[in-house]
């Protein structure tokens, strides 16, 4: 039941009702549980609800520390 | 979408998977393999679909946990729908739960007699279709662990907004902490960290896995659902053990706050009470599931129509409790892939993609 991918709000329209967007398929989207979302924001939805925002910030630093991992592994497999 | 291939790059999870591996032969000759339980049935999908079992060494085993809602609720859950699909009251509900065997029929055996069983992608639905049957009850199968509770319940201030008085909730909501403590109290149960579910801890807050960490010395690591995340919470879990730290450590920090969710935990609070809860397989555990409190009894279906969820008689062959505790793998249960398959389930197992049973039959066997 959980859709585990986030999906960027593109629409907001009335206070709880907006559009999301993955891979260029729009999903209507309940906003109710997460008020302070907002357009741009990457949304974590499960059964048509958004439940919670992505904070870009920490998975940008994420994703870095996983390019780093990938980077040496690649390097150590070149130099063998 | 950065956001997916990111944490799915091939080349990081070797590297992950090499430490694992060497800090695991570190720890080999000073500790008995480690067991690691993941309690959400979308973590034991994501498990078995990228083969994260294959990169790890024989002393780190991975064990499913009871983390999928369809699959702990009770045979007597669906009894009681059937009987209230008889009663010609409209069934609304999400798509999991059609073919899950009650006592002896499922839902979608009760359709093909004539019930109306109406299928759900969100719960929002269900206020839709009460709105469309004015002169009929529409009862909604409220499930679910925190995660899906919450979009469930707003169903009520919904329900209240329209004014529909034809709209109610067949209520199985369970708790994923306090069946956390029924495991770590289980002697049978051999649990030496959990991987916390990604999107309930984004409901109740990584700090709800403190009591765990603190009174249990369990290592608790909040891990997304990608591959790298997990092998990253495993690689943590590894690490801790080496170092001789117990732990909680939130690694989905890019969506679960400490605290979780204050919206929906503020629904929690104004509509829902906690109550003893039964879970197939395991047994009643204390206060470990969620009902709808006495002031909003009239969107309570058990209520309403004086209809009981407990119990029922599941197949006495069926091991999905053996399996939900982390006791026996899938195969282990004699009717795997024979007598049961996806195509026909024997138990609740078998039937959810995120079941353990469905998962190793799609990609581990
Ligand atoms: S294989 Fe089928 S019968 Fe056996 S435990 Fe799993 S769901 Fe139950």
């Amino acid at each position: 039941m959980c859709l585990a991918v986030p999906m960027k709000l593109v629409e907001v329209n009335d206070a709880n009702r907006g559009v999301s967007e993955l891979n260029g398929t729009r999903y209507d989207v309940d906003l109710s549980l997460v008020p302070d979302a907002a357009v741009g924001d990457y949304l974590i939805v499960h059964a048509g609800f958004a439940i919670e925002t992505l904070d870009a910030a920490e998975a940008d630093e994420r994703l870095k520390l996983f390019d780093g991992m990938a980077a040496v592994w690649a390097e150590q497999d070149a130099s063998k | 979408m950065k956001y997916i291939d990111g944490f799915r790059q091939g080349d990081a999870g070797k590297f992950l998977g090499k430490r694992i591996r060497e800090n695991a032969a570190k720890l080999a000759a000073a500790h008995p393999p480690i067991f690691i339980m993941e309690v959400c049935g979308s973590h034991t999908m994501a498990i078995s679909r990228f083969g994260i079992r294959d990169v790890l060494p024989d002393n780190v085993r991975l064990l499913s946990g009871p983390g999928c809602p369809v699959c702990v609720t009770d045979a007597g859950y669906i009894d009681a729908a059937l009987t209230l699909a008889k009663r010609d009251v409209i069934i609304a509900t999400f798509g999991d739960m059609v073919r899950v065997p009650g006592s002896s029929d499922s839902l979608a055996d009760a359709r093909s007699d004539g019930a109306d069983v109406r299928v759900c992608y969100s719960p929002a639905q269900a206020v839709d279709i009460a709105a469309e049957n004015p002169d009929r009850e529409v009862v909604f199968m409220a499930i679910g662990f925190e995660t899906t509770i919450a979009p469930v319940i707003t169903l009520i201030p919904s329900a209240m907004a329209r004014q529909l008085e034809n709209l109610s909730l067949l209520t199985a909501f369970k708790l994923v902490p306090p069946a956390l403590s029924a495991l770590i109290a289980d002697p049978e149960v051999k649990v030496d960290a959990f991987i916390c579910p990604a999107h309930v801890s984004a409901i109740i807050g990584s700090n709800a896995y403190l009591p765990y960490v603190e009174q249990h010395g369990v290592p608790c690591v909040v891990c997304g659902f990608e591959p790298l995340d997990i092998l990253f919470g495993i690689d943590n879990v590894v690490s801790q053990f080496l170092k001789g730290e117990r732990l909680l450590v939130n690694q989905y920090n890019r969506v679960v706050k400490p605290d979780g969710n204050r919206a929906a935990l503020a629904l929690f609070e104004k509509y829902l009470i906690p109550v003893d809860a039964g879970w197939r397989g395991i047994g009643v555990i204390p206060q470990s599931g969620l009902g709808i409190k006495d002031e909003f009894e009239k969107f309570d279906a058990a209520m309403r129509f004086s209809v009981s969820t407990a119990g029922g008689a599941p197949d006495p062959g069926c091991m999905c409790g053996e399996v939900l505790k982390g006791k026996i793998l899938p195969a282990d249960c004699p009717m795997f892939g024979d007598a049961c398959t996806p195509q026909h389930p024997v138990g609740p197992c078998m039937v959810s993609s995120e079941g353990s049973c469905a998962a190793h039959y799609k990609y581990e066997r």
